[in-house]
């Protein structure tokens, strides 16, 4: 137990939970966009295999870091889209296509992934980028300034998602279609066509979320890579409250879990491993019985919307 | 989350008379779902150079050509089965029960604990006993994101999903260590795995050489039980009731949450009681991949068959049989049958997003029979 609580481990979780935050967040911030106009995407999971796979494959053939990203962008578009069409378009009821599209995306990532790949295979992902005197701090430097792109991307996202949301016009729209569509539809705003912009918005940012992890952080792809990640995302949006802030500090938390786990296992601390792992998720249960702070959700959230129904 | 699409209108507290054209639309909608993803299938398998007709032609002979293809697929329907009846009553209580994984699995490892607890118990009490164990386990698994969303308004979907996890994680636990093969501890393979059930805690088997198992007989008296309890029980009416309106159910004074969280703990049985039906009549023993994915598979056979009790047996055999077809598959052209997960989801897709022409059809008919009756009223 000591060598749990010593300095050197703290500092290690803390170097392995802020890069493994970026995957949750970037999942994380773009369900907040989807869910924030009135639609549960409950694919983000899936969103981020298929993507995760995508990319892995682009650099695995290319050596293209960057074609890696767009391939991740290019899919979690394609499967905002269809999300989009069975959702806003056929109204469908969100928790269950959400649920087909994981299936979809699970099944054709690992079918890619046997015909394509066949084996575990590693590629030179994103270097960690140095960031000039920041980086040389002695502690927080090697915790934050240490990282790959994607990483700071991850974090960089969040005061642009809570400024695009709060300040803009289109976040305005984005909220007004969530929380009233009928008004929204009689001030002419177009409430299927915000919502397709956030679904899909969303769905290409669980797309980064997929390469984040595949070519930035363990540089490899496996069936089921991600492990259920994708529903834990889903749930920190409502952890957070629809606030990119609160997602934030959800994501913080969840890797952290995440990251004392792995350490625990890698220093055959006197806790069965098996039971470390359990931690993620039921610190997930318990942020959601916590979270409940539910006045700011939208109002219209899972609710398709139909022209003179109201 | 209102499920009207599925459900019509209103509850009626006798079963409906029968509606031949609705039928006719809620059996054409799926079965064109199916075929879609069928085909969207076949493109895929071109592009893995395969032939999708020789594929698919494999896929059938291996599902139903042979004794032992249709025995193995109704073993496989069996579970899809039960975990789809309880989908069944959870959805139509408007819960949506993704936990079918982790019931599954605590069904299982109380059906292998009991058993291995008391190997001396003739068979004609402990298999009963497992079997109710097994159910109640499951529940317990359920009960707990039930209760959760009712008094807490904890979203069940993600809540479910996480438990899901830990119930596996809790499974590795027991066949790593204290319910881990003692011959295998002996030998020094250390398989991550339970030792045998007593043999007279077996499913006794329906046809000699082949895998089917009475628990199957058992599944679909259980599939005719759910259907009167929907229909003919005061707590099948409230259940449906609830997912149908909850606001005119609380005016009426019934309990939503409370159930909301009935209908989930049920779910979690007859999953559960899959889980023991899977370790008695197959498996025998505890080990990894017990589930076998049935908790989502047999999401997508609730659905399929229109959350219909009754409707959910033909569209379990018919899962169950892709399943089968699909290891056939695997086998003739070497194309992953991973490639059944691909079809699920699309069905998953298909079918959710096709509901909006049913019920359009409804809404039309309704408004029709409003102008009918308003013109017979106008007519003397």
């Amino acid at each position: 137990m000591n060598k749990l609580f010593s300095l050197g481990v703290l500092i290690k979780i803390l170097t392995t939970m802020i890069p493994f935050a970026a995957p949750f967040l970037y999942a994380a911030i773009g369900e907040t966009f989807s869910q924030t106009s009135g639609v549960v995407n409950l694919g983000v999971d899936g969103i981020m295999l298929l993507s995760g796979y995508a990319s892995f494959y682009a650099v695995l053939k290319t050596g293209n870091l960057w074609l890696g990203l767009l391939a991740a962008v290019l899919v979690g578009l394609f499967m905002g889209l269809l999300m989009s069409f069975i959702s806003v378009t056929l109204k469908a009821e969100q928790g269950i296509s959400g649920i087909g599209l994981y299936m979809f995306g699970f099944g054709l990532s690992s079918l890619l992934f046997e015909t394509t790949i066949g084996t575990v295979k590693t590629v030179a992902g994103f270097p960690p980028l140095k960031i000039p005197f920041l980086a040389n701090i002695p502690v927080i430097g090697p915790i934050l300034f240490q990282n790959s792109l994607p990483i700071y991307g991850a974090f960089l996202l969040v005061p642009l998602a809570w400024w695009v949301l709060d300040k803009t016009t289109l976040g305005l729209k984005i909220k007004a279609v969530g929380q009233n569509p009928a008004a929204a539809d009689t001030l002419g705003i177009n409430v299927d066509r915000m919502r397709y912009f956030s679904v899909c918005l969303g769905s290409s940012l669980a797309g980064l979320a997929g390469a984040s992890l595949s070519i930035a952080l363990v540089n490899l792809f496996q069936e089921n890579l991600t492990a259920g990640m994708g529903f834990i995302a889903v749930a920190l949006v409502y952890f957070g409250g629809w606030n990119p802030w609160g997602v934030l500090g959800g994501a913080l938390l969840f890797s952290a879990a995440n990251s004392f786990q792995l350490w625990v296992q890698v220093l055959g601390v006197k806790i069965p491993s098996d039971v470390a792992v359990m931690l993620p998720y039921l610190l997930t249960i318990a942020a959601l019985m916590i979270s409940v702070n539910r006045a700011r959700q939208p109002a219209a959230l899972n609710k398709p919307f139909e022209r003179g129904e109201s | 989350m209102p499920l009207k699409n599925v459900t019509g209108a209103s509850p009626q507290r006798r079963a409906p008379a029968i509606d031949w054209n609705k039928i006719g639309l809620n059996l054409a909608l799926p079965v064109a779902g199916v075929l879609v993803a069928l085909v969207i299938g076949a493109v895929m398998l071109i592009f893995l150079n395969a032939n999708p007709f020789v594929a698919y032609a494999s896929m059938v002979s291996g599902a139903v050509g042979s004794l032992s293809g249709i025995t193995q697929s109704l073993v496989k329907a069996t579970p899809l089965l039960l975990v789809g009846l309880g989908i069944c009553i959870a959805f139509r209580a408007n819960v949506i029960n993704i936990g079918g994984e982790g019931q599954i699995t605590l069904g299982a490892i109380v059906a292998t604990w009991f058993p291995l607890t008391f190997p001396t118990w003739p068979g004609w009490i402990l298999i009963p006993a497992t079997l109710v164990l097994g159910f109640l386990a499951g529940a317990a698994w359920g009960f707990v994101p039930g209760i959760l969303k009712a008094r807490l308004k904890v979203n069940e979907i993600l809540s479910t999903i996480m438990m899901n996890s830990i119930a596996t994680q809790f499974m590795y636990l027991l066949i790593r260590g204290p319910m881990m093969d003692p011959a295998g501890v002996a030998s020094g393979t250390f398989l991550a795995q339970s030792a045998a059930l007593p043999k007279q805690a077996w499913l006794p088997r329906l046809i000699p050489q082949t895998l089917l198992h009475t628990g199957a007989i058992l599944a679909v008296i259980l599939a005719v039980a759910v259907y009167f309890f929907l229909w003919r029980t005061t707590i099948g009416y409230r259940i449906r009731a609830v997912g149908l309106n909850p606001d005119a159910s609380r005016h009426s004074g019934i309990n939503v949450p409370y159930y909301q969280a009935i209908s989930l703990t049920l779910a979690g049985g007859f999953a559960g009681l899959a889980g023991a039906i899977e370790i008695m009549g197959v498996q025998h023993r505890l080990l990894d991949g017990i589930t076998g994915g049935y908790g989502f598979t047999g999401i997508v056979a609730a659905l399929l068959g229109g959350l219909h009790p009754l409707g959910v047996i033909p569209a379990s055999i018919l899962f169950g049989g892709l399943l089968v077809g699909a290891s056939a598959m695997q086998r003739s052209v070497q194309v992953p049958s991973s490639l059944i997960n691909v079809i699920l989801g699309m069905v998953v897709l298909f079918v959710s997003g096709s509901a909006i022409w049913s019920r359009r059809w409804a809404a039309r008919r309704k408004s029709g029979e409003v102008q009918e009756t308003q013109e017979e009223q106008a007519e003397p």
